[in-house]
């Protein structure tokens, strides 16, 4: 009931003000007593030095926890263009949706500002987590020490924040200064925004007048209901009214996806499964089955038998373009084995399947999609 | 005339319906197929590392079935057995610990109703209306009762003392995904209600959900709920990770950014009627219905407007609300005909009320993506067609 709402006490936003996590001495003082006081379970075991390792890979702000090692800004552009240009573009601009990683400094303060690493990331030491443990997308923790350094030290030139012939190590981190490192203050809503809280809301006559000052349907970016992925057949809202007396079109369930639905008798299905999981390698860039769409790489129904670079409205590298032929089970082995030495230039960014197992399984499971 | 589905006799009352196990574990009968999550494939470069939402428009109470509930990835939702689950603790405790999944579920467990709500919840709404339903400006939330142990249990079990003085401590927690989405988190958060959660609404996590574990952060926004939850590092430093540095970070008009903005304001939104979900019958009884949620603590009320928020009415509230939760509130109404200007205004126990967008903008500017909770306008017009519009 808004009249029993007690108003908040002006002290209490105030002492708000420190970081919430930083002001109650007595209270977490409090809770220590409390959880000293409960038992041990004696469950679990000791976690072991090397599985630590494996695991705490996190880097300080303060660059605690950075591997020894180092890389260069020239050996970062080939690296770069190696594993992340395919969505982040050749100079860190930004390809299609993927986030943009250079430019955009001075643009916090205006519409639409453009964050990267260089006008944004307050801290060095997030690009370099982050490229570690989370990048390439597909194909995380791939990268070595020195390759992450390169990556990082290229990052930073293509932001114009350090020279070409920059060297990145554990020991130069810190004297990379981030442009934006001071442009951050601690959540303070409970003070800037202390009049939010009013335990007496206006109830009538809040306004004079009502206008409608924007509509939703003028941008029109609303997804159909019936998505282009979606087996579910409903009334679009505008035709629910009439529709109302009847059932709404029975819809179908969104089915499961088509692999388990019985191939072809040529594929061997323990193949295509163990095929599968290896595709996964390859989902970050393509799609297959039901629905598939070009992405940052073709889809791939259909492949085997599909022409080189064959792929209508997908736009390909040029070697791929000019190389002539077909997707067969050899020249897709071959291409999947070694990507760049079989399609010198290709803008695919894959190191290759290193194994000849994993290369017949996944074209055994692309072969279900034909 | 009289109603033949009275007067005659019809299949379903002659014949013979499914018997048990025709399906094991049942799915929506097929005329609510349309109540599904939707996403807006626009708003991201891949669906892997993509958000969806629920269709709150189309359901009622305040529990979230897990099946229809949000889904948002940074790397995909992987497929993790409990058998091949591992949970390390490590930093500034006595003993690293690592628990396999079994471990977990001997420690006491407790149970708790929570909205997970995503910071952007609401974020393409900034610089005006833009996408037409309930579903797409506020379903990135969902409301479920979570069963897990407190993670001040296990904190315990690995020992505190290395820790010494809490107040400038920190948890930092990673999922086990490619992303290893990683979050820090105060001790004093840590200490007080988050929860190590296996089940939800009493059955397993679905995957999408972090099967089989994932960490329950009450109140404070979703992206800090990290999915396939596989390490806790007590630490003496906030890790300013990718997620708390380059995202989930507010910038304001002058360019300057708020860091650390973890709770969850005070809001509400009208459910139904609502652009997905017209008023499909004539002039009379009109139940108008919404959720309201704040991660400061209970709902304490949420008034409804019909006029665009010239006068308000007091919703009535389905239960009282409770902490860090959804509430339904509906209000029960006749409706004339005419067009209404439908809002909702959120209150809750620490005095905060739902302000407007207006309100929002003059503080925020227009640029701070993440966290708007403003008061939402729904153009009822005269047919029952609803549209999701900004007023004065």
């Amino acid at each position: 009931d808004r009249t029993v709402v007690p108003l908040p006490k002006q002290a209490d936003l105030i002492d708000h003000e420190a970081p919430s996590n930083m002001d109650s001495l007595f209270i977490a003082a409090a809770i220590a007593q409390e959880v000293a006081q409960e038992g041990k379970f004696g469950l679990g075991r000791p976690a072991l030095p090397e599985e630590v390792a494996a695991w705490d890979l996190d880097i300080a702000p303060d660059g605690r926890n950075l591997p020894v090692g180092s890389g260069d800004v020239w050996t970062g552009d080939e690296v770069f263009a190696e594993n992340c240009a395919v969505c982040h573009g050749d100079f860190a601009e930004g390809a299609g949706n993927w986030p943009k990683l250079a430019g955009g400094q001075d643009t916090l303060d205006r519409d639409d500002p453009l964050k990267t690493v260089g006008s944004y990331w307050p801290y060095l030491s997030t690009t370099f987590d982050y490229v570690r443990r989370s990048m390439p997308f597909g194909n995380a923790q791939s990268l070595s020490d020195d390759e992450v350094y390169a990556i990082t030290a290229y990052i930073l030139y293509s932001n114009d924040l350090v020279d070409e012939d920059f060297v990145l190590s554990n020991e130069t981190f810190m004297d990379v200064e981030m442009p934006n490192a001071n442009g951050f203050i601690v959540d303070d809503r409970e003070t800037a925004e202390a009049h939010f809280w009013t335990d007496t809301p206006c109830m009538e006559n809040c306004k004079d007048e009502v206008k409608i000052t924007m509509k939703a349907t003028v941008l029109d970016v609303t997804p159909d209901e019936v998505g282009e992925d979606e087996a579910a057949a409903d009334a679009p809202a505008a035709e629910v009214q009439v529709a109302a007396a009847e059932e709404a079109p029975a819809a179908e369930q969104p089915a499961a996806d088509a692999p388990a639905a019985a191939p072809a008798a040529a594929i061997d299905m323990a193949l295509a499964e163990a095929g599968e999981k290896v595709f996964k390698k390859c989902k970050a860039c393509h799609q297959v089955g039901d629905g598939a769409k070009n992405r940052t790489g073709p889809e791939l129904n259909g492949i085997l038998g599909r022409a080189i670079g064959g792929m209508d409205g997908f736009k390909y590298s040029k070697v791929l373009s000019e190389m002539g032929g077909a997707w067969d089970h050899d020249t897709l082995a071959a291409f999947l084995a070694d990507p760049k030495g079989y399609a010198k230039g290709t803008k695919m960014s894959f190191a290759g399947l290193k194994k000849e197992d994993d290369v017949n399984a996944v074209i055994e499971y692309l072969k279900q999609f034909q | 005339g009289p109603d033949p589905l009275i007067t005659e006799v019809q299949d379903w009352a002659n014949g013979l319906g499914h018997g048990v196990d025709e399906v094991p574990y049942g799915l929506p009968i097929e005329f609510e197929g349309d109540v599904i999550r939707r996403n807006v494939p626009w708003l991201t470069a891949d669906p892997i590392s993509s958000i969806n939402f629920t269709p709150i428009h189309a359901l009622d109470g305040t529990i979230t079935p897990q099946g229809c509930a949000f889904e948002r990835h940074h790397s995909g939702a992987i497929t993790l057995k409990k058998d091949d689950y591992r949970l390390m603790i490590n930093g500034l405790v006595d003993q690293p610990l690592v628990f396999t999944y079994a471990d977990l579920e001997r420690f006491p467990r407790e149970n708790h109703v929570y909205f997970c709500e995503c910071a952007a919840n609401t974020g393409m709404e900034w610089a005006g209306a833009q996408l037409n339903g309930a579903q797409f400006t506020h379903g990135m939330i969902h409301n479920m009762e979570y069963t897990g142990v407190p993670l001040r249990t296990l904190l315990n079990e690995a020992g505190l003392g290395a820790a010494g003085d809490f107040t400038d401590k920190w948890v930092y927690v990673e999922g086990a995904d490619a992303s290893s989405n990683g979050r820090s988190i105060p001790m004093e958060k840590a200490l007080d209600d988050v929860l190590v959660a296996f089940k939800a609404n009493g059955e397993a996590l679905r995957r999408e959900h972090g099967y089989p574990v994932r960490l329950v952060v009450p109140g404070w926004e979703g992206n800090m709920w990290v999915k396939w939850l596989r390490r806790i590092e007590v630490t003496d430093h906030a890790v300013e990770s990718r997620e708390e540095t380059s995202k989930y970070t507010d910038t304001l008009e002058d360019g300057t950014s708020r860091k650390w903005t973890w709770i969850m304001d005070a809001k509400s939104v009208v459910t139904s009627p609502s652009p997905q979900a017209p008023i499909t019958h004539g002039h009379g009884p009109l139940v108008i219905t919404g959720l309201a949620w704040s991660g400061r603590g209970a709902i304490t009320g949420v008034d409804v407007s019909i006029d665009g928020g010239k006068t308000w009415t007091q919703a009535r509230l389905a239960k009282p609300g409770e902490k860090m939760a959804l509430t339904r509130f509906y209000l029960d109404t006749e409706w004339n005909g005419e067009d209404m200007l439908v809002q909702s205004r959120a209150r809750d126990d620490s005095g905060y009320v739902q302000p407007t967008k207006a309100q929002l903008r003059e503080t925020r500017g227009l640029n701070s993506i993440y966290h708007n909770n403003c008061i939402q306008t729904w153009h009822v017009k005269t047919n029952g067609e609803a549209e999701n519009v900004e007023v004065s």
